[in-house]
Formats: structure tokens, C-alpha cells, sequence
């Protein structure tokens, strides 16, 4: 319980299929988890911890969510997450090409603030 | 003295677990752990018999894995790092736009052994998989032939072509299927098939 107390609580409302109770609307979702991101000493853990759970959800994330995210790793000093985090999305949208680009267009400002450069960039896209 | 000291904590923890256990999980839950926590430390620092603390094996540590459905690993891939490395690590800190392609590609390869382009792709495995089906069913229709040859005996003699006209004969004699199957494919009159 001493441990328990220091993380945030892992209940997603919108997760559950609740014949009753509050849904949780998408951009309640998005804000929770830009909040989660946006933590100033975000750790390693936590990081990975979050972008692991995201990518366990049936959706591709935001851009939002995407871009704090991507802060994140660089308050960590963690370009290769950062890269990943590109590419586990482009895998992500499966079949859907049209998402990826449009991922990249609208973090396009972040992208290029941070230094970051995308997996097409680096060639580590192609084998 | 210590092993005496021990074996009165633990039989202080075996008595207090047991009433622990007897009353309600939730309420005297978190008195339950941190008195189980105290019995790991307790036990992890007494030495007994002189041997220490066990050795930590590698399976029990974190391990690597490159996953679709787990992009960030639980450790890094690359754990013990050149000074070349480190001080690539150390430049990371800087602005990442000071980077060149190649130290990025380098940096992602220090946290990860496959990009999922690598990760992602087919094997061909199902080719040697089908060709070995192929291989053994033939080797299996093989030794089936051999068998037909040089295992199996002679037929029944109800197979001979005397005994089948006979039987084909009996057939038509009682009328077998007389509606739309056997002999109604027989003309009784012209004593031949239905043309």
C-alpha cells in the first residue's frame, strides 16, 4: 500500500463495458493521458508503463497525447523512445495508411522542435 | 545468536500471519503485507548456515523483448556500454537536432535490437513447413504401395468375376432399387441395360 499510494490510479472508465455508468468521452481519455505524459519528473518506468498501455488499446492515439509523450522522452533524454513511439503507432493504424501520415503532419512542429527525426528519415523502416 | 534471533521472528511472523489470515483481508490487508514485508527483509539479511544471500539467476531479472504489442521494453537491449557509447549517451542530453542520422540510428540500436520493420517480417518458414507435408505424405503413399504388394494377402473370393456375375445377377433377380436406383436401370424384356 506505501507503493500503491505514489501511482496514479490504472481504472479507465472508458475501458469497461458498463451497461450503466458514466462512458468516458474521448476527450476526457485524451486529457487524462496528455496529463499522464505531461508529469514534469516523469520516469523511465512510467514512460514505458504508459506507452505500453496505450498501445494495448484499440485505438491510435492522438496527436495530443502523441506530443506529450514525445516530451516526455525528452525530459528523459530518450531519442530511441521517442523513435519507437513513431513507429509502434505506424503499426498500430494495421491496414489504415492515411493515419500515420497524418500523425506526422500535425507533430510535424514538435518534431521538428525537439530534433526528432522519424523512422522514414533514419531508413529504419525499410530492412 | 542470529539463527536463535531468526527462528524467533519467524515463529513471531508464522503466529501473527495466522491470525492475520483468520480476520478481514480487506482492513488488516495492508497490516498483513507490511508485516510479510518486514518478514522478506528479515529473512533476505539472515544468514543461514553461512551461505548469504542467494544469487540473483538471470531468468528472474527483466528481460528484453521486441514485441508489437510492448514497443518500450522493460531494459534497455544494449546494458554495458563503450566509452564511444557513453559518450554518444552523454550527447543525447544536448539539443537531438545536434545528432547526425547515424548517431540517432546508433542511439535507437543501444535501447533496441530490431526496429519493427525487422521485427515484423515473415520468415518464409510456411514454405518448408508445406514442402515437408508434401514430402511425407509422398514417403507415406510409398510405403502404402510396398504394403499392397508385399504385405497384404490375396482378396476374398467373393471378388472374382464369376462370383461378381452371380451376385449381379442376384441383384436384378430381386429387384433391387426397382423405382429409380439399380434395376430400374435394367430392361427385363431385352435382357440388357436401359440405353
Amino acid at each position: 500500500m506505501f507503493f500503491l499510494n505514489s501511482i496514479i490510479k490504472w481504472s479507465p472508465v472508458a475501458s469497461r463495458c458498463y451497461s450503466h455508468g458514466k462512458v468516458e468521452t474521448d476527450e476526457e481519455f485524451d486529457a487524462r493521458w496528455v496529463t499522464y505524459f505531461s508529469k514534469p519528473d516523469i520516469d523511465g518506468w512510467e514512460l514505458r508503463k504508459g506507452m505500453n498501455t496505450l498501445i494495448g488499446y484499440d485505438l491510435v492515439p492522438e496527436p495530443k497525447v502523441l506530443d506529450s509523450a514525445l516530451r516526455a522522452c525528452r525530459r528523459l533524454n530518450d531519442l530511441a523512445s521517442a523513435i519507437r513511439i513513431l513507429e509502434a503507432v505506424k503499426d498500430k493504424a494495421g491496414p489504415h495508411k492515411d493515419i500515420y501520415p497524418y500523425l506526422i503532419q500535425e507533430l510535424q512542429p514538435t518534431l521538428a522542435e525537439l530534433g526528432i527525426s522519424t523512422p522514414e528519415e533514419l531508413g529504419i523502416d525499410k530492412l | 545468536m542470529t539463527a536463535i534471533f531468526c527462528k524467533l521472528l519467524q515463529i513471531c511472523n508464522l503466529v501473527v500471519i495466522f491470525f492475520t489470515g483468520l480476520c478481514d483481508l480487506v482492513m488488516l490487508a495492508t497490516r498483513a503485507f507490511s508485516l510479510i514485508g518486514k518478514r522478506a527483509i528479515s529473512t533476505s539479511v539472515c544468514v543461514r548456515g553461512g551461505h548469504g544471500v542467494a544469487k540473483v539467476e538471470d531468468y528472474t531479472l527483466p528481460a528484453y523483448f521486441d514485441r508489437r504489442e510492448t514497443p518500450l521494453p522493460d531494459i534497455a537491449y544494449v546494458q554495458t556500454l563503450t566509452p564511444e557509447q557513453k559518450a554518444l549517451k552523454e550527447k543525447e542530453k544536448g539539443s537531438w537536432a545536434a545528432l547526425s542520422n547515424a548517431e540517432k540510428v546508433a542511439l535507437y540500436h543501444l535501447s533496441f535490437k530490431q526496429s519493427f520493420a525487422e521485427m515484423n517480417q515473415g520468415t518464409g518458414e510456411w514454405k518448408s513447413v508445406v514442402g515437408g507435408i508434401m514430402f511425407f505424405v509422398g514417403l507415406t503413399g510409398l510405403v502404402v504401395l510396398w504394403q499392397r504388394k508385399y504385405v497384404y494377402g490375396p482378396v476374398p473370393h467373393t471378388l472374382d468375376p464369376e462370383y461378381k456375375q452371380q451376385e449381379l445377377q442376384r441383384m436384378l433377380d430381386m429387384r433391387m432399387n426397382p423405382v429409380e436406383g439399380f434395376s430400374a436401370k435394367w430392361d427385363y424384356e431385352n435382357k440388357q441395360w436401359k440405353k
